[in-house]
């Protein structure tokens, strides 16, 4: 998934060769992600698709079922893979992963620590925030979903930036070896407050520490915690809109002004190109996507004091 | 000279410890007022109507806290451990229906305070600490005990912020830069908010090894932002139109390190463009020739002016600051030149290739108008973030996309970002807050055949 080994980095000459991963597209909301078998089939809604097809072809390319339909064939990155990765646990999604990235200040080196792993969605990102170089160190207190985890940065190629443990990190906290040199710590546990003191033995001096929980409850808690030896506590919320583009008539776009709808009109105004001020071609028109989600998690940033 | 470079900067671009050059972020009482400046022994940071010498954060680990003392001639930055008075002892729950004060009592006369500037003064000259002057404003204040203990503790901040300011010493990362510049300068950045800066890195796959196409017109940051994801590897090369690159000035304000600051060139659009036949590949390179010359005189002449009036040159970085002055620096204090031109190699190689993701923050341009061009540069496969403020070019860009067929997974999103103030029973969303952070248009390069 990730460039680091130049042979799999995608390029106008990279083709989509026996073994590799690719994600089928087949619409923004309909996705799946294959291992290329030479001798297999994939099966969906459009027909059969022969593996062997695909093999020798660039990626971003479109395949053909048996039936003359097509499907998509996509080079993985993080983000199809959180939207194709099997739900073992509720997951975090792109807006929370970007966010945290950004705010604990990952760079390629960095030693991070996460817990729990679950289905290793933010975990896939955290490994492209350090590579080439860094390492995550992910703890899951479930043996069979670190396992599964494990197998999968296994499939998606990102194995050597991560390793992924079996510990109870609310109980026990965070494994010794690693006092002093953590630059970043991710926690989403039920109980986080429980852990900050281990959190605190980590990181290394400023280093930043991020609590996702879904309730506020939990945030006030970590909160109390965090306030005698991490400072810059602050708490988020983020939220994707996403809009809906599509081509249509409104009435009363004929005569000039008149009987034009407001956003006909807002578009005139702001855009007034030479496409939009075709009378007879229709309107491109955007709205806000009617199902969104409402709440996703809180995310509490703290940094540690220093204090020598 | 570059040989002193390397040894000045720590090959460690990682550093927590500052050195004399680097360039910081200053975080004054609390963020109320963020600052960027470089560590040289002539800069100087004012606070309040007086300047204080930058000299005694060079050496100290980043998280460091310093606060203002009255020394003999002048203020003076003093190292201080963190205050314990966070550590209060936890009231918790009780604490309101605890407190049965109220401020039916308290008017309005200004008579409340005894204590007169000149007093104030009298106890600088004689050498009083900052937190002994709000002692002596608390001691004097006749309303003081009067207060709840919530608006106590107000006072007391309030009075601390302005008698004994806090320095807090900030490594500069994208994340402080963007929302420094988004806080005080929000239209040289084009308006984009910390976040949404985030997302688009992650929705053009920015990563080691990665050959970004970047068009920034936002001064530098998403440059900048794409390096710092780089670290050393790949490239991110910042195209344009025409023969004048864009200012990448802020690229100058993260601590980059030379091996990283090699990594960021720039390349004109038509320097990149796909030939369609070989022969005129050969009237390019002859352009690029004549290009290389004059780019190569304006360097040196941009050099020259940095070296002789390097003032102005770092009042580029602290423009974010205008109360800060800097001096003069020496030369070896400048961050390793980044946005050198590309070379014929990388060229090469990006063409044969293509690029691995393309970026994009023009806000003062039409989206579709560079993306047609730019996008048949990617190689397939590879997604792209394109950032505008206003969202009508960018549905008009979408539609082109889907039109042409160019793309897939195509999507407009828009971040929305709320901040909490948590404490024990007055909890609630803050205040304030950005309603606004952009549009990202994001989608997937795919193959035409």
């Amino acid at each position: 998934m990730l460039p680091t080994d130049p042979t799999k980095k995608i390029s106008f000459t990279r083709c989509i060769t026996d073994g590799d991963l690719v994600i089928v597209y087949e619409r923004h909301d309909a996705m799946k992600a294959v291992k290329v078998c030479e001798e297999s089939v994939l099966q969906n809604r459009f027909g059969v698709f022969k593996h062997s097809d695909w093999i020798g072809k660039p990626f971003g390319c479109k395949v053909f079922s048996n039936k003359g339909k097509f499907v998509y064939l996509l080079a993985p990155t993080p983000e199809l893979w959180t939207l194709v990765l099997s739900h073992r646990t509720q997951i975090l999604y792109i807006a929370d992963i970007s966010f945290v990235i950004m705010y604990l200040e990952i760079v390629p080196g960095c030693l991070v620590l996460e817990s729990g792993t679950g289905s290793g969605s933010l975990t896939t990102s955290l490994a492209r925030a350090v590579a080439p170089t860094g390492h995550v160190y992910t703890f899951d207190f479930h043996e069979q979903r670190a396992a599964s985890a494990r197998q999968d940065f296994e499939q998606t190629g990102v194995s050597s930036l991560v390793t992924v443990g079996v510990r109870d990190i609310q109980g026990e906290g965070f494994p010794d070896e690693f006092s002093g040199i953590a630059d970043s710590v991710f926690l989403d546990l039920p109980q986080p407050w429980l852990t900050i003191p281990s959190v605190g033995k980590m990181l290394k001096q400023d280093g930043v520490l991020c609590s996702f929980s879904p309730c506020m409850e939990q945030v006030q808690r970590t909160c109390e915690s965090l306030r005698s030896n991490f400072t810059e506590i602050r708490t988020f919320e983020i939220l994707l809109r996403t809009y809906e583009v599509r081509q249509g008539k409104l009435d009363g776009s004929r005569d000039n002004g008149g009987g034009s709808l407001p956003c006909k009109r807002k578009q005139h105004s702001i855009e007034g190109s030479s496409e939009q001020d075709n009378q007879s071609s229709a309107a491109v028109l955007a709205r806000p996507c009617a199902e969104a989600k409402g709440h996703t998690g809180y995310l509490t940033f703290a940094r540690l004091k220093f204090l020598s | 000279m570059s040989q002193n470079k390397i040894q000045l900067d720590p090959s460690n671009n990682n550093s927590r410890v500052t050195w004399e050059g680097c360039s910081v972020l200053l975080d004054i009482n609390d963020g109320d007022r963020l600052v960027f400046a470089r560590l040289t022994a002539a800069s100087t940071l004012k606070i309040g109507n007086k300047n204080c010498s930058l000299q005694p954060l060079v050496g100290c680990p980043f998280g460091s806290l310093f606060q203002v003392d009255n020394g003999k001639e002048g203020p003076v930055l003093c190292r201080a451990l963190p205050s314990k008075e966070d550590e209060a002892p936890e009231k918790g729950e009780n604490q309101i229906s605890e407190e049965l004060r109220d401020n039916r009592a308290i008017v309005d006369d200004n008579k409340a305070q005894t204590l007169t500037g000149e007093d104030i003064d009298e106890m600088r000259r004689q050498g009083a600490k900052g937190d002994e002057i709000v002692e002596a404003l608390i001691a004097n204040s006749a309303t003081f005990d009067k207060k709840t203990a919530f608006s106590q503790e107000k006072y007391r901040i309030k009075k601390q912020k302005k008698y004994a300011p806090r320095v807090l010493l900030r490594r500069p990362f994208a994340r402080s830069i963007c929302e420094a510049y988004f806080k005080k300068y929000p239209n040289r950045i084009g308006f984009l908010r910390v976040d949404t800066l985030s997302l688009m890195l992650s929705m053009a796959n920015i990563t080691a090894n990665s050959d970004v196409l970047v068009a920034d017109m936002v001064g530098g940051l998403l440059t900048g932002a794409v390096a710092e994801r780089l670290g050393g590897t790949g490239y991110a090369c910042s195209t344009y139109l025409g023969d004048t690159p864009n200012s990448i000035d802020i690229v100058r304000i993260f601590n980059f390190s030379s091996e990283i600051c090699k990594r960021i060139v720039r390349a004109p659009l038509s320097d990149l463009s796909l030939d369609q036949n070989g022969t005129s590949a050969q009237t390019n390179s002859h352009e690029d020739v004549c290009n290389m010359e004059i780019q190569s005189n304006d360097q040196i002449s941009s050099s020259v002016v940095m070296e002789n009036i390097s003032i102005s040159s770092e009042n580029v970085v602290s423009d974010i600051v205008p109360e800060t002055t800097l001096s003069p620096a020496s030369k070896f204090c400048k961050a390793p030149k980044a946005g050198e031109k590309a070379s014929q190699e990388a060229l090469k190689l990006w063409k044969e290739n293509g690029f691995s993701s393309l970026i994009m923050a023009a806000p003062e341009i039409d989206p579709w108008n560079l993306v047609k061009d730019l996008l048949p540069l990617l190689s397939y496969s590879a997604p792209f973030a394109i950032y505008h403020q206003y969202l009508q070019p960018l549905v008009t860009c979408m539609h082109n996309l889907q039109i042409g067929k160019m793309a897939i997974g195509l999507q407009i999103s828009e971040p929305w970002l709320r901040e909490y103030q948590v404490l024990p029973s007055r909890t609630h969303p803050c205040m304030q807050m950005s309603g606004f952070g952009g549009y990202i248009l994001s989608g997937t390069r795919i193959s035409g055949s």
